[in-house]
């Protein structure tokens, strides 16, 4: 029963991660239609500069030294994000080839930046002390970290769920998502709102950024990858543009896996690929999408 | 005087060309219906003026030119705009559609008066849209359009799909809108055409055909020629 526990804590950990990866690639989709391969290269800047603010306080952190470092690491990636919109895709929209083209070339180019200047060598990530600690949870020790990843899921996906809930620009997000060009005839600049989601989601991909580290025991540009591509599966399974849809794809994804991994040794990745599938045949429009006019 | 000037003009979709350098005019504070078979152009027409569909040639309100304008500035402009299928938000509830489309943060007046003309959107505020009948979801497409102050109202095939009594509720409501605003309507309901329409602009195949009085649509002969309908049927 302790391991059926353990497991499953530490799939929903992994689950919240790539949630906070997810969470920012499907409203920028669902808004925008963009599919934005840079999103990987927003979670490498937030985790660099998040891991530069941690190292600045020596090579154990406190636990308000580690969420300043997760808060700065979120904001740079946000201000990257936003440059990124700004110089490039605000001159691409409604050429969707040319931004997976041009978000493929970001990646690349931040991938080897990140990698000529720190190397692609792993480089531990300084930690509170209380991450090396165990929490009894019915009897099953959990490592104390996939908490704070729960934890900071939860929390992004609340304040998600307030700002598109109950602020104008929430409204015109959602209302944006369902049809933009409506929104434009209603007299409401929606690129604005475009900015917003796309500082949001580099924000969320910049704190998961810095989490990922940790989980993966250390920072390094080749992490972005694997995680975007679970990024990618969360939106596609969640529904495009559907924020709670891509959290509890995330959790499903996070969990199965891990099963998937302890009970039938190592293929976790095979049988998220086949949920993939399935979905797509039985439910294209994803788990909480709505199906596109 | 006029409102709304149209002249010479083209709509690409793709690689159709649609409309043929289209031409007419919109008298201030009358209704002006635009008619014409289906598929001549006339839904076109209204996007090309808001900018949905990017145009060439010239649209001037009240001697301001549209054309090269994006869509939300031609619409602060004062282009309201009621489309065809509605096109409201279904996943917002019935009051974010019209918080949404008022642009205005001190506009209870506003409110009020919407309210007292479909007082069912009042009762009805903390609904989901998409879950209204297709004439409550007319009503909440009229509304959001008559929220700010406009100088004209681009309404599109209002009575599309609804059920002969809601047609009259949707027709009572645009006759009451129409004596406070400017009003460019596509409709093949020719009842309600010859009810609330000062001026007509018959279109075929991308160009106007016929501009005039609303006189003509009593002469059956003359609406089967333009329209291809039967004047007395319609």
């Amino acid at each position: 029963m302790d391991t059926f526990i353990l497991i499953g804590i530490t799939g929903i950990g992994l689950g919240a991660l790539y949630f906070l990866i997810a969470s920012g690639l499907s409203l920028i989709y669902g808004l925008m239609g963009v599919l934005n391969f840079a999103h990987g290269s927003f979670l490498s800047v937030g985790a660099f500069v998040g891991f530069w603010v941690a190292s600045k306080m020596g090579f154990e952190t406190s636990m308000p030294e580690f969420i300043l470092a997760m808060i700065v690491g979120g904001l740079a990636a946000g201000l990257f994000a936003l440059l990124i919109e700004q110089l490039l895709i605000t001159r691409l929209y409604d050429r969707h080839i040319d931004q997976a083209l041009v978000t493929v070339g970001v990646a690349l180019v931040v991938g080897a930046v990140l990698g000529g200047w720190f190397g692609n060598d792993l480089r531990m990530f300084p930690t509170p002390m209380w991450f090396l600690t165990a929490i009894d949870i019915g009897g099953a020790k959990i490592p104390a970290d996939r908490i704070v990843y729960i934890a900071t899921a939860i929390l992004l996906l609340i304040g998600n769920w307030a700002l598109l809930k109950y602020t104008r620009i929430g409204l015109i997000i959602r209302a944006g998502v369902e049809n933009r060009n409506m929104v434009n005839a209603l007299g409401i600049n929606v690129r604005r709102a475009f900015s917003t989601v796309f500082f949001l989601g580099g924000f969320a991909a910049g704190v998961g950024g810095v989490l990922v580290s940790v989980y993966s025991n250390g920072v390094s540009p080749l992490i972005a990858g694997t995680y975007l591509i679970y990024g990618f599966i969360v939106v596609v399974i969640g529904g495009m543009g559907s924020v709670p849809g891509s959290f509890l794809a995330a959790m499903m994804i996070g969990v199965i896996r891990q099963f998937a991994n302890y009970y039938a040794t190592g293929l976790g990745d095979f049988v998220v690929v086949i949920l993939l599938a399935v979905v797509l045949l039985i439910r294209p429009q994803g788990l909480l999408g709505k199906v596109r006019a | 005087m006029n409102a709304l000037v149209v002249r010479d003009l083209h709509v690409k979709i793709n690689e159709s060309h649609i409309l043929h350098g289209v031409d007419f005019d919109v008298p201030s504070h009358k209704v002006t219906a635009l008619l014409g078979r289906n598929g001549v152009g006339k839904s076109t027409t209204l996007k090309g003026i808001l900018g949905l569909y990017p145009g060439t040639g010239s649209v001037q309100l009240n001697g301001q030119e549209l054309i090269g304008m994006p869509t939300y500035k031609i619409a602060q402009s004062g282009v309201a705009y009621v489309p065809e299928d509605r096109e409201i938000f279904s996943t917002l509830s019935v009051r974010e559609n019209l918080a949404l489309a008022s642009r205005s943060k001190t506009n209870s007046e506003a409110f009020e008066s919407i309210y007292q003309l479909f007082p069912e959107l009042n009762t009805r505020a903390a609904q989901l849209a998409g879950s209204l009948s297709g004439g409550q979801q007319q009503m909440v497409a009229i509304a959001r359009a008559m929220l700010n102050t406009n100088e004209i109202l681009l309404v599109d095939e209002p009575t599309k799909g609804l059920a002969p009594k809601l047609v009259t509720e949707v027709a009572d409501a645009l006759a009451k809108v129409a004596e406070a605003t400017t009003m460019l309507l596509v409709e093949q309901n020719l009842a309600l055409v010859k009810r609330i329409a000062h001026h007509v602009v018959v279109m075929d195949q991308g160009r106007v055909i016929f501009q005039g009085g609303p006189e003509n649509l009593d002469d059956p002969s003359w609406v089967h020629q333009m329209l291809g309908v039967s004047g007395g049927h319609k």
